[in-house]
């Protein structure tokens, strides 16, 4: 046999299966270039879980969700009964939908702590600022997500919950009534767009989640990931060409990734099977009566991880403005990458004023998040107006605070210890 | 053959080959905006939807003074209040707390853009959804029910937005505009017609 070429020269001595699948799909390749070969700086803490244990949800949340699909029937007369059919009659079918419930909002948690992760170690700041545009739109098509599949088992909680998030809609000038009317295919929410939500739930949303999640990490895989100390560690090679900072994605992190998702699917099932509505804040008590479109829940909030952004639309006295407010504590995070001036990336080596501005904002978050689940009265809404101008300075002024923060000198390597 | 060796060259016409790709784009581009109307328009709602959307009757003399009626129209529950002359003088004296006492922003057909927001004093007609985010503002028509000066009407329990006894919306709720009012029109004195009037079915 004659081998032609250089490449087929340098590894040529394999045969069997393996070489002849490799020789039409380029699986080793891949393998040493995304994962043997791929070098991740090795001072990586517990912050960088957050990143695998987010695909591993959504695994999770695809394979429950595949499962569910085979026993709900979408449909104001048959969502509400296929949910309980699952709860009380279809085998383990309480587990495979209080996974599915649960996963909501662990997605949400790991997300949460994934992007204060980027907010801590700047890694949203360039070359990352597509990466970090990437997760947002993954977190923006989560949010609708989310939204969509809380609607589906029809409880009172489904039908007044996609009353009010629809009718946010309404509030576009002039373009927003018939838009509210083409969404929800009929004269209020109804069985149409229970069906048209349950579709969009289970094929296109999912279908661009994974497409994102995919331009996520192809733009990670460009950049490589940031760390703890915000150097760049391809700017030190060593002799053979790779990173003096950095070690093999696998097995060094695949390892270190595998205790994390052993740790999380501990407290996951420790919830699952001990306290799956979370006192109300998975899954809340008025979502355990049908959806009835002449009595409204006493109060309605959403599913908490909303609930930061459901404050700040109830702290504004207008109807227009309170919607553009909530969209623009949304948005405000796509342009971080470019509010954002200091010379440095890591906390570790910003000043006073940046970890005040970041400890002030998450307090503001957190509290946010607590106010969107109270009563629309008196002090509650009080406080939600002060955190809400702290939410919006964060942003708003982080041009100036960023650029004025005295900041630490940044040393050329990763600080590790080796254990 | 020197023919076609003519037509086989090398040289490549860049100005005719941009435009021709312009044009394939603009064309390509055009046909899928029209192919995507089919499935836009599948949103809008259904012949059934619509036919369930049409007009509702309400017997009229079923209803006592002070009391309100709740018919369904187009999944919307329609708030049918018969004002007692005390109700109706209640909904005088407080223009200056309501947000659009003259019904300039509001939503309504022009034979109710009036104080009373009605066709007649004694009915009010209503779409029973609060113009803030859609919950069903509940009735407290008393005279000092939420607070002492409270002269009657509704309140909305999910974010608080109140409206007095013609459905308009107090300062101070987050509600901008007043209840909404749909067409409506009376074939005789007892029977209230939602949603059709003199310009025809809504």
């Amino acid at each position: 046999m004659v081998v032609h070429g250089a490449a087929a020269a340098a590894a040529p001595a394999k045969k069997g299966l393996w070489a002849w699948v490799n020789k039409r799909l380029p699986v080793s390749e891949f393998i040493s270039e995304q994962l043997t070969g791929y070098y991740a700086p090795k001072n990586f803490n517990i912050w960088y879980f957050f990143g695998s244990l987010a695909l591993v949800v959504l695994v999770l949340q695809l394979v429950t969700g595949i499962f569910l699909t085979m026993f709900y029937k979408p449909g104001e007369l048959t969502s509400f009964d296929s949910v309980e059919f699952i709860m009380r009659e279809v085998n383990y079918g309480w587990l495979i939908r209080y996974l599915h419930s649960t996963g909501a909002s662990a997605f949400f948690i790991v997300v949460y702590l994934h992007m204060f992760r980027a907010l801590l170690y700047g890694s949203y700041k360039a070359p990352r600022e597509l990466l970090w545009l990437f997760g947002m739109a993954v977190y923006l098509a989560l949010m609708a997500e989310a939204f969509m599949g809380y609607v589906l088992p029809w409880g009172n909680m489904s039908f007044w919950g996609a009353q009010v998030i629809v009718n946010l809609f309404g509030t576009i000038p002039a373009l927003g009534p018939p838009l509210v009317e083409w969404i929800r295919g009929d004269y209020g929410i109804a069985d149409a767009t229970v069906n048209r939500f349950f579709a969009l739930h289970v094929a296109a949303i999912p279908l661009a989640l994974l497409l994102l999640v995919a331009l996520h990490l192809v733009a990670l895989r460009r950049t490589g990931s940031n760390n703890p100390d915000g150097i760049e560690i391809k700017e030190k090679l060593g002799a053979d060409g790779k990173p003096l900072d950095g070690i093999p994605f696998h097995p060094y992190y695949t390892v270190k990734d595998v205790v994390g998702v052993g740790v999380f699917f501990v407290l996951f099932a420790l919830i699952v099977f001990f306290v799956p509505t979370f006192g109300g804040l998975f899954l809340e008590a008025p979502n355990f009566e049908p959806a009835n479109p002449l009595s409204t829940p006493e109060h309605i909030a959403p599913v908490w991880y909303f609930t930061p952004y459901y404050a700040i639309l109830r702290a504004v006295p207008d109807q227009r403005l309170g919607a553009l407010f909530m969209l623009l504590a949304v948005m405000s995070f796509l342009f971080l990458p470019w509010l954002d001036r200091s010379p440095v990336k890591s906390m570790r080596y910003r000043g006073w004023m940046s970890r005040t501005a970041l400890a002030l904002f998450t307090v503001s978050f957190v509290a946010l998040g607590y106010l969107g689940l109270q009563p629309a009265e008196g002090l509650y809404v009080a406080l939600a107006r002060v955190f809400a101008v702290i939410y919006f300075l964060f942003f708003l002024l982080m041009p100036l605070y960023s650029s004025l923060d005295p900041v630490k000198p940044v040393p050329g390597r990763v600080t590790f210890h080796a254990h | 053959m020197t023919d076609h060796a003519a037509l086989v060259t090398d040289e490549v016409d860049q100005s005719r080959r941009k435009f021709l790709t312009r044009a394939t784009v603009a064309t390509g581009a055009l046909g899928a905006v029209f192919a995507a109307v089919p499935f836009i328009e599948s949103w809008e709602p259904s012949e059934r939807a619509r036919a369930q959307g049409a007009p509702v009757m309400l017997d009229l003399s079923k209803l006592e003074p002070g009391q309100m009626a709740t018919p369904v129209w187009r999944r919307q529950p329609i708030y049918v209040v018969r004002r007692t002359p005390d109700m109706v003088a209640r909904v005088a004296g407080h223009d200056g707390d309501l947000k659009d006492p003259n019904s300039e922003h509001s939503n309504q057909p022009p034979y109710a853009k009036n104080p009373l927001r009605s066709r007649s004093a004694e009915y009010l007609v209503l779409i029973g959804i609060c113009t803030h985010l859609g919950c069903l503002p509940k009735q407290r028509f008393e005279k000092g029910e939420i607070y002492p000066s409270w002269p009657g009407g509704f309140f909305c329990p999910c974010h608080g937005s109140r409206f007095d006894l013609a459905g308009r919306v107090f300062e101070g709720s987050p509600a901008s505009i007043n209840l909404n009012i749909p067409a409506y029109s009376y074939p005789n004195p007892t029977t209230l017609v939602i949603g059709q009037d003199e310009k025809g079915a809504a």
